[in-house]
């Protein structure tokens, strides 16, 4: 049972322009279930995929049963018997469940070699199934399956390659209560049988209840393992931000208005929002912390138009609208922008000018819908200054254009446009630190000119110096919404990883998660 | 519900064909009733051999277009490996039989040479079987000289693919061999997309390529196989081309492609790939030539005969999609 079956010793990974891992350590041994946790970019899936040999190392060792191995394919993996589960399944919906699982390997009629014995790959898959009690029809097609049969699918996927060691990349993050518990099931019954099992997630509750030891990992930094019985969430949680808070501190514009300018009210959509309602002033930041997927992109989405709610309401200086459509969401004044500049935001062969006046394009039509060339221009190059925009001219190419830059123009249009309500979707992502603090002052003027922003960010220094108030979401519903004096990284951390959650935007100090399971 | 949806279009693929086929039957029907010449045995040999050619580069079509992707190129292949048919028998003086070889490998050289730009050069198969329609095109006019070659030295040429065997056999009952090629082809199609390992990654590529290749599984070697084999099919009906005109129109064969995709998508096959049935691209061959027969008969002027044509492609799709949305 506590015999090693894995060890990587000094891993270290660049990609350009990131360094993603510097000098971690990971172990793993035969028969317990081995969290790695971390926050978004910390680096715990490029391990993994260095272990499942989809990326190369730059430096380290990777001993596998004692012996060091190099892995350079996937399919060098799985032949050691290191099978790992992608965030995104990878599975082909059209094809059946057997077919999937032997993909790549299909067996061939003996009479007739040319053939695939189909008989042969359900009967194995059945063995397979029984192996895992599960019941599952091998000849069913995956793409009407719930994808929690998905994820069985894979983990059969995986098995079927005598794997020793199996990599969970999030495998819970679709999954419902019941089909988590299913999983959890089948996670424990391999690891009796002597399995190694990495399992990456960030629902902290959740590795109490299925792992032996965690791994923390920060900043493609290693932190420290620790047997999960004798650490508490907590613990866990602080391991995991670690970090000093932001050096300089918050300029914020001093008081928000009291006027509310939008008010969102029981938001749903299918499994994605939950019951989402809040609201925002005028001259106010409000930041949206959270884990990727906790449905911070669909609440802005939702609000602007772009996706169709179930239910739910959007008041806009108290009086209902219907935004069924991103083009009504910016006749009511909302402007967003998206986290994907280059593919959402901006139509980058497009030049400068053209961008800026992109959304506002019927205030420069003159008669038969003639374009008022020289007022866009003059239009456009008064914002290029305002915004301090560096483009050699306004007919420069956006996609020649910096990160930062190509951000200015995004925001421009929606000044043009005179939208009042602005979402930022990660406003500073892949921008460098010089033009970070350019649009952190750019947001602070915007909401002293009484704009309501909405700034949605994976990180929490961004979050808490940039916010008056902060909406912490997890898993499509609000978990927490606190005042910027009651804002820190391990009260947000809480909430962003709270499961079973109880919105109150009131007391949050009786938020502190259920941690009962040893 | 993204899997809800899928459970109904996995439901159905089988009401797709039985759908087209009652589709099928329907026309057959209605135009029985409209025109008394319209069921009668030399009427049916007509739309049967009508449908060879076309069914057969169909076939090939489908095997692409499950993968996702597409060959606009099979017209004007059929169109050079008809050339390549009669350059061999007959300015060459080659055997019939090896003239017919070289004529189906010209078409599998042509899908080869489609499959390793559009996998190996990354080149969208758009583009890719676009050039090499225009280059196929221009090199049959370039290798006939731009005038048709006639098979008249070889008559057995000729009677391969119009005399019938099923004549000698059960008299009266005259369907030309052509047709019988067709069927046979379109029996193999059907095994090797059906039982084969190439058939598994021809629905495999176009139900999730990304997924494949994390398989472990070749993906560009499959591609080409399935372009190739695209190719080969024109090949083949190039030559029962040829054989039935007792010539090599170098002319002849662009907007082909069209017919044949137009069948392989009435056919119930999806443009977005990882569906489709060579039953379904048969039946849709037939439909198409019924209905052209059908309209001929009844005095409709070739122009309108397109026009209905282009509406019926496109409301089969609809038809096909407002099906799977319920």
């Amino acid at each position: 049972m506590d015999q090693v079956l894995l060890r990587m010793e000094g891993i270290s990974k660049s990609f350009p322009g990131v360094n993603a891992l510097n000098q971690c350590h990971f172990e793993l041994r035969a028969g317990e279930v081995h969290a790695l946790v971390g926050e978004n970019g910390a680096g715990k899936s490029t391990m993994m995929k260095i272990l499942a040999g989809v990326y190369q190392k730059d430096a380290g060792q990777i001993f596998f049963k004692g012996e060091e191995v190099v892995i350079p394919s996937p399919r060098a993996a799985q032949h050691l018997g290191i099978s790992i589960i992608h965030q995104e399944l990878n599975l082909m919906p059209h094809l059946t469940v057997a077919q999937n699982i032997f993909i790549g390997r299909e067996p061939v009629n003996k009479a007739f070699p040319l053939f695939i014995s189909d008989n042969e790959i359900n009967k194995k898959t059945a063995e397979l199934f029984d192996r895992m009690h599960l019941k599952l029809d091998p000849t069913i097609k995956v793409g009407t399956l719930t994808v929690a049969k998905q994820q069985m699918v894979e983990i059969a996927k995986a098995l079927s390659f005598n794997a020793e060691i199996l990599i969970m990349d999030e495998p819970t993050a679709a999954l419902t209560e019941s089909e988590i518990d299913e999983l959890f099931h089948l996670i424990r019954k391999l690891r009796d049988r002597g399995v190694g099992i990495v399992h990456i997630s960030h629902r902290l509750e959740e590795l109490k209840q299925i792992s032996d030891r965690v791994t923390v990992m920060r900043d493609g930094q290693y932190i420290n393992t620790v047997p999960t019985k004798e650490t508490s969430i907590d613990q866990i949680i602080n391991m995991m931000v670690g970090r000093t808070i932001f050096e300089s501190s918050p300029e914020l514009p001093e008081k928000a208005d009291q006027d509310v300018v939008l008010e969102v009210k029981n938001l749903n959509r299918g499994t994605v929002l939950k019951n989402v309602s809040f609201s925002l002033k005028k001259g106010e930041i409000l930041g949206f912390a959270g884990l990727m997927g906790a449905g911070r992109t669909e609440t802005a989405r939702a609000i602007f138009g772009a996706d169709a709610v179930d239910s739910g309401s959007i008041l806009i200086h108290g009086k209902k609208v219907v935004i069924d459509s991103p083009s009504k969401g910016v006749r009511n004044g909302i402007g967003y922008l998206s986290e994907d500049r280059k593919r959402y935001g901006l139509t980058v062969n497009m030049n400068v000018n053209e961008n800026i006046v992109m959304a506002s394009l019927k205030k420069f039509m003159s008669f038969f819908g003639w374009m008022d060339e020289p007022k866009t221009r003059s239009t456009s190059q008064s914002l290029v200054k305002s915004l301090n925009i560096k483009t050699p001219s306004l007919d420069q190419k956006v996609k020649f254009l910096s990160g930062g830059n190509q951000q200015k123009v995004v925001i421009g249009k929606w000044l043009t446009a005179d939208t009042e309500i602005l979402i930022f979707d990660e406003p500073t992502r892949g921008i460098d630190v010089g033009a970070k603090s350019e649009i952190y002052k750019l947001l602070n003027d915007l909401a002293r000119q009484g704009k309501a922003i909405i700034m949605i960010s994976s990180e929490l220094p961004e979050i808490l110096r940039m916010s008056h108030r902060v909406v912490v979401m997890c898993e499509g519903r609000i978990t927490g919404i606190l005042d910027a004096k009651d804002a820190t990284q391990e009260s947000i951390m809480k909430l962003a990883t709270q499961r079973t959650g109880i919105v109150r935007s009131d007391e949050t100090n009786n938020l502190t998660p259920e941690t009962g399971m040893a | 519900m993204n899997t809800t949806n899928q459970k109904i279009v996995f439901r159905s693929d089988i009401m797709q064909l039985v759908m087209a086929f009652g589709a099928l039957i329907l026309m057959v029907i209605i135009f029985s009733i409209l025109s008394p010449f319209f069921l009668t045995f030399d009427n049916f040999v007509g739309i049967l051999l009508a449908t060879a050619v076309n069914g057969i580069l169909a076939l090939g079509v489908t095997f692409v277009i499950i993968t996702g992707g597409i060959d606009l190129s099979v017209g004007t292949v059929l169109t050079i490996s008809a050339v390549m048919t009669g350059v061999l028998i007959t300015n060459n003086h080659f055997p019939v039989w090896l003239g017919i070889t070289g004529g189906i490998l010209t078409g599998g050289l042509a899908g080869f040479i489609n499959g390793v730009v559009i996998s190996k050069m990354k080149i969208p198969p758009f583009i890719t079987t676009l050039g090499m329609l225009y280059a196929t095109k221009g090199l049959s006019l370039v290798i006939s000289k731009s005038t048709p070659i006639y098979f008249s030295d070889s008559p057995i040429f000729r009677k391969l693919v119009m005399d019938s065997a099923l004549g000698t056999i059960i008299p009266g009952f005259n369907i030309p061999n052509a047709v019988l090629v067709m069927f046979g082809a379109a029996g193999i199609a059907y095994l090797v997309l059906s039982r084969t390992i190439l058939g598994r990654y021809t629905f495999a590529l176009g139900s999730n390529e990304e997924a494949t290749r994390l398989s472990g599984v070749n993906v560009d070697r499959w591609k080409i196989a399935v372009y190739s084999i695209c190719g080969l099919f024109s090949g083949l009906a190039g030559v029962v081309m040829a054989s039935r005109l007792n010539s090599a129109q170098p002319a002849l064969g662009a907007g082909y492609e069209l017919d044949a995709i137009a069948a392989t998508v009435i056919g119930g096959t999806s443009l977005s790939g990882g569906e489709g049935s060579i039953l379904g691209t048969v039946i849709g061959a037939f439909v198409i030539s019924v209905l052209t027969n059908g309209l001929r008969i009844k005095g409709v002027p070739q122009e309108w005969q397109m026009v209905i044509t282009g509406v019926i492609v496109v409301l089969a799709v609809y038809l096909d999609r407002w099906r799977r949305q319920r």
